[in-house]
């Protein structure tokens, strides 16, 4: 279940094969509002190869739903992206930087929902309210696929049989909001997986639903993934998810990648003070005392004042005045995995 | 690990923007409306024309004058030019030279650029009592000489001055709208409170009521209601029922408002929270839940002050509302209601008919702005 | 749908019901009763009949109790369809009446229709290009169009034709076409008139109805399910059309419950300024020469037909948004 089943066996995860199915390189995302500009994403570099899973994990606000949705270039106003590139390469071998892409250019429009289709957070709210689930996913059906209305309602009950919908001859005729929360997210992944998509992403898919349900979720997710060999990206602030179904990880804080590694460096050897910080602040069963559990210390900052240097500085148990403060670190190899932190750096040697 | 240091010095950090206090944010967003900001100073200015209404006019409203009837407006200009050639600077207005046609019984009116009437600032004229108390007869602008007639925006039939007319018909149109309002007021939030505090049968059955209320089209109801009012009665007692006719509308959106604020707010935590602090149903009402929504009730009221006014207009001027001798923008309009007087004297129309349009406008904007100003949410 | 219906119907029964006491007090609100009035009528022109004052006195239940007056009056109007005699025609109520209440209703609909076809696509536009001239013109419009007054726009309008266009103003149909029949060119003509009445009823509700258009729409265009249409590579314009404004027009269709009422009051104003053959002149009239009977007739139609517009707005709103119809 997802709170705290740590991976104990010592397989260790095969490196990724090939080329990367979207490659992000100096990504960022900014909202310029009324009283500043806010820096949801700032410079993220990351890989999603297909085939695997990658999480993103983060508290609230760190910019990891942003940086997903920038993917896709759904990002409402006033946000935009200011710099970086985003490299979707398709099956023929040819590449597209997302990031340039024209707004509602078409070709934008055939990444979104065929090669790359998302799921979001809320059911309830990210299904049209009046519109029947099975027009949902026929609507989805005729834009990138070449079918007629008929094959696509026989394929739309066959993705909802998929998903695991009980009866979806007769979902097909329901609305929204008389389904469950977890049949809606069902509903929800068999839109996503309408055109067979070659990257998934899902951002927070379990958090509005119950225990049970988010388990039956996250698995069907990890089934799918096996069956339509796609790569997923999995957002989520919740480590028990990330260590059930991750391969990759990438740990965000304030817009930026702080750690990246695959799933058992980082749970068993976390090199940043934040990714430590947050393996700590988890409950454990069978951990040897019953002390109190330790929580990450102060507050996030406001977006609009982010501090100089390190963003994690003023939280962080390591600061080391005159260094951290200066310079922002930058994501450099160490061990098996990637992490920003001056603790780690040549120059400066500590502990 | 390090030890941990608890107390980081945070020399350089930069701060958070400042938390500004709920009505602060609100008159920020308000003076950043720059309509609204801008409404809020002509709805001012109308009130206070409507307070000093004798002051401002320049001429008595019921004052006739046989030699003027449908006079057209007259302008004002600035410098005079001697006979001598020399000019100098006299604020003025042309003296008008009526001639009628006979065959057609038309008046033709020509502006004399030689016989001049000087104009001033705080000149006497009439006599009056400011605020009802002060005898005064000081006036903020007109002719210099109390005997001679000036008609900026014309006269009418009986060769009053409309000008003074609509300053003296502001009192009676803008104090409706707001003691219709006020009416409004009491009604709605009392019903509308019982409304959606206490839910169950008796908010059914009110609002069954307002919807009933909101079903039946209101102008021939008015038309109704109004013209049961006989004509003898006192000027007084006339200007009464009418704004109760017309404030009957009114207070349903309110009521409405109000009992989905407490709907809403009913299930607030903080609602309970008040609740089981043993706070009494009147004290949480009082303390918690008005002052959350005051300001959407001020917006909504500011909204309604315009409604008000067109119902009014709209009665007064099909002659089933107020009557003379009581002097609105609706009985002045009243002078406009065919289209031959419109013909011969548009400014019986256009000066009264700006005037509304100008306060109505103005209070809607301000309405408006004071909504967004006061919804956080709002886009 | 059918429950949905039923307990509409049962709602309307209470509203009825107190339209009629409404419309009864207000027959009853004049000093003095129909009797004298028509008493004083009939000495005047001469022959006062006691045979004739007998039968009406028995008919009204002039002297009796409110309640039997107001039951006699009732049962008049549903068993035979009488609603009584216009004492100032010496008419009865239903000669007078229907012609002119069609056109209010014909003037009405198709108000609604011109308001509908003019407020919808501004409304989405303005809602979209939020804050661009377009939508800042529409906003302008819109203010200016809930201040100014019916019966002043009627006013400006005439003036407007008549000394710029030199168009006859008032009625509905040239004065030459007034006694012929219909034909292909009188209902040209009518065309030519009609135009401007529903222009000048319908401007306020069209302006009030962009501005709920937009809000609405606004409300609507940055929730999640848009995002996910968008997220399915849909195009902005046919996402557009198939999720926030299909939500959005629920609001939207429901406020035909409340612009009926306004449509109907608007065009008795503006009938009586631009001399319409509707029902605003002769309500009028009967209320200034109390003549109650007809103005009381009147009254209740007119709300009546109101309250049945609002009740098949609610159906179509049930028909349009499924999460009513469940209810």
């Amino acid at each position: 279940m997802p709170l705290t089943h740590m991976p104990t066996d010592m397989n260790s995860i095969p490196a990724p094969e090939g080329l990367p199915l979207v490659e992000m390189r100096g990504l960022k995302t900014h909202f310029f509002t009324d009283d500043g500009i806010v820096k949801a994403v700032e410079g993220v570099d990351l890989d999603v190869y297909s085939n695997r899973t990658l999480c993103i994990l983060g508290e609230s606000g760190c910019g990891k739903s942003i940086m997903a949705r920038s993917i896709l270039r759904i990002v409402d106003n006033p946000g935009r992206i200011t710099a970086g590139c985003i490299v979707y390469r398709a099956a023929d071998g040819q590449t597209i930087d997302l990031a340039k892409a024209r707004p509602g250019s078409k070709e934008l429009r055939e990444v979104r929902g065929q090669d790359i289709s998302m799921i979001f957070q809320e059911p309830m709210s990210s299904l049209g309210p009046i519109t029947k689930i099975g027009k949902q996913i026929v609507e989805t059906i005729l834009l990138h696929r070449d079918m007629n209305k008929a094959e696509a309602k026989e394929a739309a009950i066959e993705l909802l049989d998929r998903v695991g919908i009980p009866k979806p001859a007769e979902r097909f005729e329901a609305y929204p909001f008389e389904l469950s929360g977890g049949m809606r997210q069902r509903a929800m992944i068999a839109m996503a997986l309408s055109c067979q998509p070659r990257l998934l992403i899902a951002d927070e898919p379990t958090t509005a639903l119950d225990v049970t349900t988010q388990a039956q979720i996250l698995d069907l997710i990890a089934e799918l993934k096996e069956e339509f060999q796609m790569g997923v990206m999995l957002i989520t602030h919740d480590l028990g998810v990330v260590a059930e179904v991750a391969e990759d990880v990438a740990v965000m804080y304030m817009g930026k990648v702080v750690e990246k590694g695959d799933v058992y460096s980082i749970f068993e050897n976390p090199q940043h003070p934040y990714t430590r910080a947050l393996l700590q602040s988890v409950p454990r069963i069978g951990a040897e005392k019953r002390s109190r559990l330790p929580a990450i210390r102060g507050m996030v900052p406001h977006p609009l004042a982010r501090p100089s240097g390190c963003t994690f500085r003023t939280r962080c148990d390591s600061f080391m005045p005159g260094i951290c403060d200066q310079r922002q670190p930058a994501l450099k190899p160490k061990g098996d995995s990637e992490v920003a932190c001056f603790l780690h750096s040549e120059e400066v040697s500590h502990d | 690990m390090t030890s941990v240091t608890e107390n980081i010095p945070v020399d350089n950090e930069p701060q958070a923007p400042e938390l500004l206090g709920p009505r602060a944010l609100m008159w920020r967003k308000f003076r950043r409306h720059r309509i609204a900001y801008f409404s809020l100073w002509i709805v001012g200015i109308i009130y206070f024309i409507a307070l000093f209404g004798d002051f401002v006019a320049p001429q008595a409203h019921d004052e006739r004058n046989r030699r003027a009837i449908f006079a057209p407006p007259q302008g004002i200009h600035f410098i005079v030019e001697e006979e001598d050639g020399s000019r100098h600077f006299q604020i003025h207005a042309r003296r008008l030279q009526m001639e009628i046609d006979r065959a057609t019984m038309r008046r033709t009116y020509e502006e004399d650029p030689n016989d001049i009437i000087p104009l001033g600032f705080f000149v006497e004229g009439h006599e009056y009592d400011l605020l009802w108390m002060i005898p005064s007869n000081t006036h903020l602008f007109g002719p210099v000489d109390a005997d001679d007639h000036v008609y900026f925006f014309g006269s009418d039939r009986l060769g009053r001055d409309i000008l003074s007319r609509i300053i003296i018909g502001t009192k009676i149109s803008m104090s409706i709208g707001l003691v219709g309002v006020a009416i409004s007021l009491i009604v709605g939030v009392t019903l509308g409170g019982i409304s959606g505090y206490y839910g169950g049968w008796i908010d059914n059955i009110i609002q069954r009521l307002i919807e009933f209320i909101r079903s039946i089209p209101t102008i021939p109801l008015w038309m109704g209601l109004a013209a049961a009012i006989p004509l003898d009665w006192p000027p007084l007692r006339t200007y009464f029922v009418v704004t109760i006719i017309v404030s009957m509308i009114g207070w349903t959106s309110l009521a409405r408002e109000v009992r989905g604020k407490f709907l809403s707010l009913r299930n607030e935590d903080f609602i309970t929270a008040a609740r089981l602090d043993g706070l009494t149903d009147w004290q949480v009402i009082r303390k918690h839940m008005v002052p959350s929504f005051s300001s959407h009730i001020i917006a909504s009221l500011t909204l309604a002050v315009p409604l008000m006014i067109l119902a009014e207009t709209s009665l007064s001027f099909l002659g089933i509302g107020l009557q003379p001798p009581i002097v609105s923008w609706g009985t002045l309009l009243k002078e406009a209601q065919n289209i031959r007087t419109i013909i011969e004297a548009p400014w019986l129309l256009i000066a009264p008919g700006t005037m509304i349009v100008i306060a109505v406008l103005a209070l809607n904007f301000l309405g408006d702005g004071l909504r967004d100003a006061a919804d956080p949410h709002a886009h | 749908m059918l429950g949905f219906l039923l307990r509409r119907l049962l709602y309307m029964i209470p509203t009825v019901f107190l339209v009629s006491v409404v419309t009864f007090i207000i027959i009853q609100l004049p000093p003095g009763d129909y009797l004298d009035t028509l008493a004083a009528e009939m000495s005047d022109s001469g022959g006062l009949d006691e045979g004739t004052m007998q039968a009406l006195t028995e008919q009204y239940g002039l002297g009796q109790p409110i309640y039997v007056q107001y039951y006699k009056w009732m049962s008049g109007i549903l068993l035979d369809g009488n609603f009584g005699i216009s004492f100032e025609r010496n008419l009865p109520v239903n000669d007078l009446i229907w012609d002119r209440l069609g056109w209010t209703f014909t003037i009405s609909i198709l108000t609604l229709l011109f308001i509908w076809a003019v407020a919808l696509p501004i409304g989405i536009y303005s809602a979209v290009r939020k804050y661009s001239v377009g939508d800042y013109a529409a906003t302008f419009f819109g203010f200016i169009g809930l201040a100014v007054p019916n019966f002043l726009l009627a006013l400006v309008m005439m003036y407007v034709a008549f000394k710029y266009f030199g168009q006859s103003v008032g009625g509905l149909v040239s004065p030459e076409y007034l006694e012929e029949p219909w034909s292909w060119e009188k209902f040209v003509d009518l065309l030519k008139h009609i135009w401007m009445p529903i222009v000048v009823v319908g401007t306020s509700g069209a302006a009030a109805l962009i501005r709920i258009m937009r809000a609405n729409l606004l409300d609507e265009l940055y929730r999640p399910y848009v995002v996910t249409a968008r997220a399915k590579g849909m195009s902005e314009f046919q996402l557009l059309l198939r999720y926030p404004v299909r939500v959005a027009l629920n609001p939207f269709v429901s406020t035909i419950g409340w612009i009926l009422p306004t449509l109907v009051s608007g065009e008795i104003i503006v009938a009586v300024v631009m001399n319409l053959p509707t029902t605003g002149p002769l309500l009028l009239r009967a209320l200034l020469v109390q003549d109650m009977y007809l103005a009381g007739s009147l009254i209740l139609i007119v709300s009546l037909l109101t309250v049945l517009g609002t009740l098949i707005s609610d159906l179509l709103l049930a028909w349009i948004d499924p999460r009513i119809r469940y209810q």
